[in-house]
């Protein structure tokens, strides 16, 4: 009897304080310059966290997000506010215009763990992880994709800037094409903006009156140029989110980030008492980059 | 009630309706966001709370208002130089780029000069003349920008609202290239990074404000820098400039009628370059600084706002918040700061997009342009009535002596008083 | 490559497409200045425009309670009347408030800018797309070699656009109404005494070019983008204000500046997609560069409205 009451009593006890261990939530912060639908960059971090969320359940792991900053201040004030608070167990810069804003404060707080990308660049500090795509392989195999089907043998490319992933991509799809059809021609108009709809449209037009049946491109400007695909019966090629929805048929491959992959193996780290201090690349091997395929 | 009470009250009377349509402006544009925000389906109380909390409600964020108020408040002294001369300048975008490529060169070479590589990651004291250089280089780089404009209205009647936004496209394109070439940081030339320079050494950086009030020192761990005292001493030094000095008094006549300067014998194509020329210095100081104080490196994302967050506009709307005069473009400034760092706030609780705080700036902008006429009709009613009855008459009826909704009688009267009004 | 691979035909179709915007926004400002208002929120009322267009266009298409041609008409309608509602704004706080026209503009801008992303993101989200206005084969003349590929293969708001630039310059130079405004602008004193509301003109033309900016923006989210997203203009009111005073005031003029704008960017894009090695930033650039050079060299310039921007004090 004694024994039973002692029993229930530890049971009963445990059963008061596995909830709480169990409740000890993982909490994520994260800034992203764009929208979290913008079928783009932005969109791909916040899929990524929900898929988190899904997988740990909603009672392990939250998330704030905060997207639109495409002003470095204001995301430096978002993320200095978390990462004084105390309250989160990794901070999220996604964006490599944010680098200098986590240097600083990683420096400042070295308790925190900050994670950012894409970027190799740790700073030397081990409560800083950084993350990359190797956006040319998905680029090199949308490359081989549109080399075959292309009828024109003319490939139109719609890029930003001429940085980051973005040339990744494009590099690898120009690649691509070569591997698989060297007779095509793929031409490359960067318009200088990430965001200028009007001019990535115009730009797609003029690919489609130079010949070009199929178009890629990347950035959150690409809503245009899809539209312009559908529109002229040529075929789309997307990277970063899937943009099949959008393309309506139109479609064929998207390269799509799967940054669960690499915040899985930063967050099993921190749980492991590891702020950071590594650096993490998504590619077609890991499953970090995941090609879908549409029509 | 003895007389001198009387009169006491009657000016503090008259002062609180000077400021009324402000007030006035900003209620109109409260009860319009939370007609919006009710819209959203989200409390307003809350969503103003989180404003307030997010702008205002830890010594973080004091910082972070006072941070994002020091470019608008040297846009805006520039703006305000820039309007009293009669120039509408649209150009701070470009004006502030054109002045961070220059001044972040400068501090980059001198840096690299003063400053040995091996030491350059160990801590060292500000450099003065650095520092120096490169906020005149940002200076001189903007008002030359600015300048241009000026030049081309003077001599070739190019409106300045258009040339000056011409330059802001190119501006930002001229960053992207530089950025991507000559001024890419070497440590990242093959790492296709967002383009930017390298980081600026210590030396070459405006040093961390901290008020000696308390231990730890307010704001000592916060970004507020020093850019913030040097753009309100710069306020007061444009405020003697514009009307204790016959340039700023010549600058002014012009802004207010170009033709009769001209009879009197002002150069009037002198002046407009000038006050353009100053205008980009300010906006260029503005671009400077961002990265001396704050960025420590300039980096561009390919748009102009990704930079400048938009100072180049807000600017202009803080000046004329503070009633196109410097000083009181400095409560103007940090008031949009508080605006703008306490959206991100309320977009980080609640969800609620910040572009709602876009569409309520202009609301202000909006309404208190539109409020000015009552302002000046009253204080052309005071001017007046001191012109007439200097003695006899007691200053606390004019409140109600005539009926507030009499249109002025001339738009050549508005500026005079307004002038006399601000000097 | 040669000179034929640069000004090929479908480099001056580019054009005519992206002058379409310019030249809407642009005639409907060179009414509201040559009235003597400045308005300079054109860029705001281009988004909300776009915005109220293209949402009348979706929500028409997924209830799919409409035929086509209706739904879209309807599109344009909404974009109408946003645009002169803002406009009537910028009318009443300009010519009633005689607030200062360049300040009152940026608010109007920013108003636009604000709304349209806030009520995108809380109705709509995603980017979505919607079937727009359609290109326009005309029997026989679409087939033409060159010029079918240049005039005849376009929407209907295009046509429109370039329809209104005659059409506009008739009633500013051939019209009581036309006089009317020139004299509302030039002098309003003069005006006012023979009997013209400088008022009622000023409220018309500023609501008129309202109008035609909410068009603008139309112009792209259904007929020549088919989808919004936030600022989808780009900051092209900003440039359709400046190609005003480019075009002296007069509306073939202005049409031929945005005309002039627009072919430097398709040339810039055309030269970039054949594959000159020229820095992408400088190509950019161009068409404002060369904006500008123009101005300077332009011989002959047209005096501007002497009230502009002035708001007009009745009485002596």
């Amino acid at each position: 009897m004694k024994k039973a009451l002692l029993l229930t009593l530890i049971v009963a006890l445990f059963a008061g304080v596995m909830p709480t261990i169990a409740q000890d939530v993982f909490r994520v912060a994260a800034v992203a310059p764009s929208a979290t639908n913008d079928l783009a960059f932005s969109q791909s971090m916040y899929d990524a966290l929900m898929a988190i969320q899904m997988q740990m359940g909603e009672d392990n792991f939250q998330f704030d997000f905060q997207d639109g900053t495409f002003i470095v201040d204001d995301a430096a004030v978002a993320l200095r506010e978390w990462a004084a608070s105390g309250d989160y167990d990794l901070v999220i810069a996604h964006g490599s215009q944010f680098g200098s804003v986590v240097e600083e404060l990683a420096a400042e707080f070295p308790e925190v763990s900050f994670a950012w990308g894409t970027d190799h660049n740790t700073f030397g500090l081990d409560n800083v992880s950084a993350y990359t795509a190797a956006a040319d392989e998905g680029g090199f195999v949308n490359g081989v994709m549109a080399g075959l089907m292309t009828e024109s043998d003319v490939i139109g490319v719609v890029g930003p800037i001429e940085v980051g992933d973005a040339k990744l991509y494009v590099d690898g799809f120009v690649a691509g094409v070569g591997a698989s059809n060297p007779e095509a021609t793929v031409n490359v108009v960067y318009i200088q903006s990430f965001s200028d709809v009007p001019l990535a449209t115009e730009a797609a037009e003029t690919h489609i009156a130079n010949g070009a049946d199929i178009l890629t491109g990347t950035a959150q400007m690409v809503v245009g140029p899809i539209a312009i695909t559908i529109e002229n019966g040529a075929r789309w090629f997307g990277t970063q989110a899937s943009q099949a929805d959008l393309a309506q048929g139109a479609g064929v491959g998207f390269q799509v980030y799967k940054w669960e992959v690499v915040l899985s193996d930063i967050i099993a780290n921190i749980q492991a008492g590891n702020l950071g201090g590594q650096s993490y690349e998504l590619t077609l091997a890991n499953g970090g980059l995941v090609m879908e395929f549409d029509g | 009630m003895n007389q001198a009470a009387g009169t006491r009250l009657a000016s503090w009377l008259n002062r609180l309706v000077d400021f009324a349509p402000v007030l006035i402006a900003l209620l109109l544009a409260l009860v319009v966001s939370s007609v919006l925000l009710v819209a959203l389906n989200v409390d307003p109380l809350a969503a103003f709370g989180f404003m307030l909390e997010g702008a205002v409600g830890t010594e973080n964020a004091t910082a972070e208002t006072l941070v994002k108020a020091t470019p608008i408040l040297f846009v805006g002294i520039g703006i305000t130089i820039a309007f009293r001369g009669g120039m509408i300048n649209i150009g701070g975008e470009g004006q502030m780029i054109a002045g961070a490529l220059a001044g972040t060169t400068v501090a980059l070479v001198l840096g690299d000069l003063r400053v040995p590589a091996e030491m350059a990651k160990t801590p060292g004291a500000f450099d003065l003349i650095i520092v120096t250089s490169a906020l005149i280089g940002g200076f001189l780089a903007g008002a030359l920008y600015g300048g241009l404009a000026g030049f081309l209205k003077a001599y070739f009647g190019v409106n300045e609202i258009l040339s000056t936004i011409m330059l802001n496209q190119i501006a930002v394109q001229m960053m992207n290239f530089l950025l991507n070439g000559i001024l890419l940081d070497p440590a990242v030339a093959g790492f296709n990074n967002i383009p930017k320079t390298a980081r600026l050494v210590t030396a070459a950086q405006l040093p961390r404000l901290a008020l000696p009030l308390g231990d730890p020192w307010i704001f000592a761990r916060t970004r507020l820098h020093w850019g913030l005292i040097v753009a309100i001493a710069l306020a007061i030094v444009i405020y003697i400039f514009l009307w204790r000095t016959s340039l700023g008094y010549r600058i002014r006549a012009v802004g207010e009628n170009e033709r009769a300067s001209s009879y009197a014998g002002i150069h009037v194509k002198r002046q407009m370059m000038l006050s353009m020329f100053l205008a980009g210095g300010f906006a260029g100081l503005a671009g400077v600084v961002q990265v001396l104080g704050l960025q420590y490196r300039l980096q561009t994302d390919g748009s102009p706002a990704g930079f400048t967050a938009a100072a180049g506009f807000n600017g202009i709307v803080a000046a004329l918040f503070g009633g196109l005069n410097p000083i009181g473009a400095i409560p103007a400034s940090a008031f949009f700061g508080g605006l703008l760092v306490g959206a991100q706030k309320m977009q980080r609780e609640i969800g609620v997009p910040a572009s709602l705080i876009t569409a309520v700036n202009g609301l202000i902008v909006v309404f208190v342009v539109s409020s000015e006429i009552f302002i000046l009709q009253r204080s052309k009613r005071r001017v007046s009535l001191q012109e007439t009855n200097t003695t006899l008459n007691p200053p606390d009826k004019s409140g109600g002596s005539d009926t507030p909704l009499n249109p002025p009688d001339k738009s050549r009267g508005r500026r005079d008083s307004r002038a006399q009004e601000a000097g | 490559m040669g000179l034929d691979d640069i000004f090929t035909a479908s480099v001056f179709a580019s054009a005519i497409r992206l002058a379409t915007p310019y030249i809407f926004a642009a005639l409907g400002e060179t009414f509201a200045q040559r009235s003597g208002v400045l308005n300079l929120g054109v860029d705001g009322i281009m988004l909300m425009g776009a915005f109220g267009g293209f949402y009348a266009v979706h929500l028409a298409q997924t209830a799919g309670v409409l035929a086509e041609p209706l739904g879209l008409l309807i599109g344009v309608l909404v974009a109408l009347i946003v645009g002169g509602l803002m406009g009537l704004a910028m009318a009443f706080v300009s010519v009633t408030l005689k607030a200062k026209q360049g300040i009152s503009g940026i608010g109007v801008y920013l108003f636009g800018l604000g709304l349209s992303e806030l009520l995108f993101q809380q109705w709509v989200g995603t980017p979505k797309s919607v079937a727009g206005f359609p290109r326009i084969s005309f029997p026989i003349l679409t087939d033409i070699p060159i010029l079918g590929e240049i005039f005849f293969h376009h929407n209907l708001l295009v046509y429109v656009a370039f329809a209104l630039v005659p059409l506009s310059a008739f009633v500013l130079n051939r019209t009581t109404f036309g006089l009317m405004i020139r004299a509302v602008g030039q002098n309003p004193e003069a005006a006012d005494a023979m009997g013209v509301s400088v008022t009622r003109v000023r409220y018309a033309t500023t609501t008129i070019g309202g109008m035609l900016a909410g068009l603008a923006g139309a112009s792209l989210s259904i007929a020549l983008i088919n989808l919004f997203q936030q600022n989808l203009t780009a900051g092209q009111g900003f440039i359709a204000v400046a190609l005003v005073y480019f075009g002296g005031w007069r509306p073939l003029t202005v049409a031929a500046g945005a005309m002039l704008f627009s072919f430097v960017n398709a040339l810039q894009l055309q030269i970039k997609v054949i594959g000159a090695d020229i820095p992408s930033e400088f190509a950019v650039m161009a068409p404002y560069v060369i904006t500008i050079i123009a101005l300077v060299f332009a011989t002959k310039r047209q005096e501007q409205p002497t009230a502009l921007t002035k708001p007009y004090e009745r009485g002596e």
